[in-house]
């Protein structure tokens, strides 16, 4: 996280689950930057990173997805993989930052 | 000193203890990717360790199993190592379905937006039930990373 706020750079994750839900994820991990609720998926549908029905109970979820944007609202770097198990490493979202 | 089979005393058959020890470490590999071979992007990517765990295990099964076969005055196993061994053959085959198939029916990369278009407007809610705007996330900032993640954690 630091190396993001040594770069002034915001992060946010976006997912279906609730602002409960997420607390509880937060809480549990520690983690200090901002989880945002979409839980019809509105907002994951526009970014292209809907995955419909894979959720456990066949809801609309996201497939996993790290988009960069730029302080001009542009998107710079989009990461998807073929495999929910595989995820960006950091060093590749920070060398796309170290690119605006 | 010539020994007919058949004259010797009852033996106590070995225990047979490879078709156990080679099920344990298939059961090892299987049920260790979550808890911790998950947490490192060099195992989880491709879970090599666990192939090999499970090929590591399957082996030793395979060598219980043949001296069953082969000395079964010696060794017990022909049947608990036939099940075993087919029940390991059977969880190895779904770890790799699993890992090597299942995760990867996502929808494809191409519908997502591409770099240069503009990422759309939102306005969400936070775990404290503050709302976020992307604006927000970019004020005064260089720029924003946004995380999808699936959920349901």
């Amino acid at each position: 996280m630091n190396e993001f706020q040594t770069r002034n750079i915001a992060v946010a994750a976006i997912s279906v689950d609730s602002p409960a839900e997420s607390k509880k994820l937060c809480d549990a991990k520690g983690y200090t930057f901002p989880f945002l609720s979409d839980p019809k998926a509105d907002v994951i549908r526009q970014y292209g990173v809907l995955h419909p029905k894979g959720g456990p109970d066949g809801h609309d979820i996201a497939r996993p997805a790290e988009f960069l944007v730029d302080s001009a609202g542009v998107i710079r770097w989009a990461n998807l993989t073929d495999d929910f198990r595989v995820r960006a490493r950091p060093a590749d979202v920070l060398r796309a930052i170290d690119k605006l | 000193m010539a020994h007919k089979t058949g004259s010797l005393p009852e033996m106590r058959r070995s225990w047979n203890l490879p078709i156990w020890i080679g099920f344990t470490i298939v059961l090892v590999a299987l049920v260790s990717y979550i808890p911790i071979f998950v947490k490192y992007a060099a195992t989880r990517d491709v879970p090599w360790v666990n192939y090999l765990l499970f090929a590591v295990g399957l082996a030793v099964l395979g060598i219980g199993l043949r001296r069953a076969y082969r000395d079964p005055q010696h060794y017990v196993g022909k049947t608990s190592g036939t099940i075993l061994g087919a029940l390991a053959v059977l969880l190895a085959g779904l770890f790799a379905l699993g890992t090597v198939y299942l995760t990867k029916q996502i929808p494809s990369a191409e519908l997502a937006l591409h770099n240069g278009q503009r990422a759309p407007a939102f306005n969400l809610q936070t775990a404290d039930g503050k709302s976020v705007a992307l604006a927000d996330l970019l004020n005064n900032h260089r720029g924003a990373v946004l995380i999808f993640y699936r959920g349901y954690w």
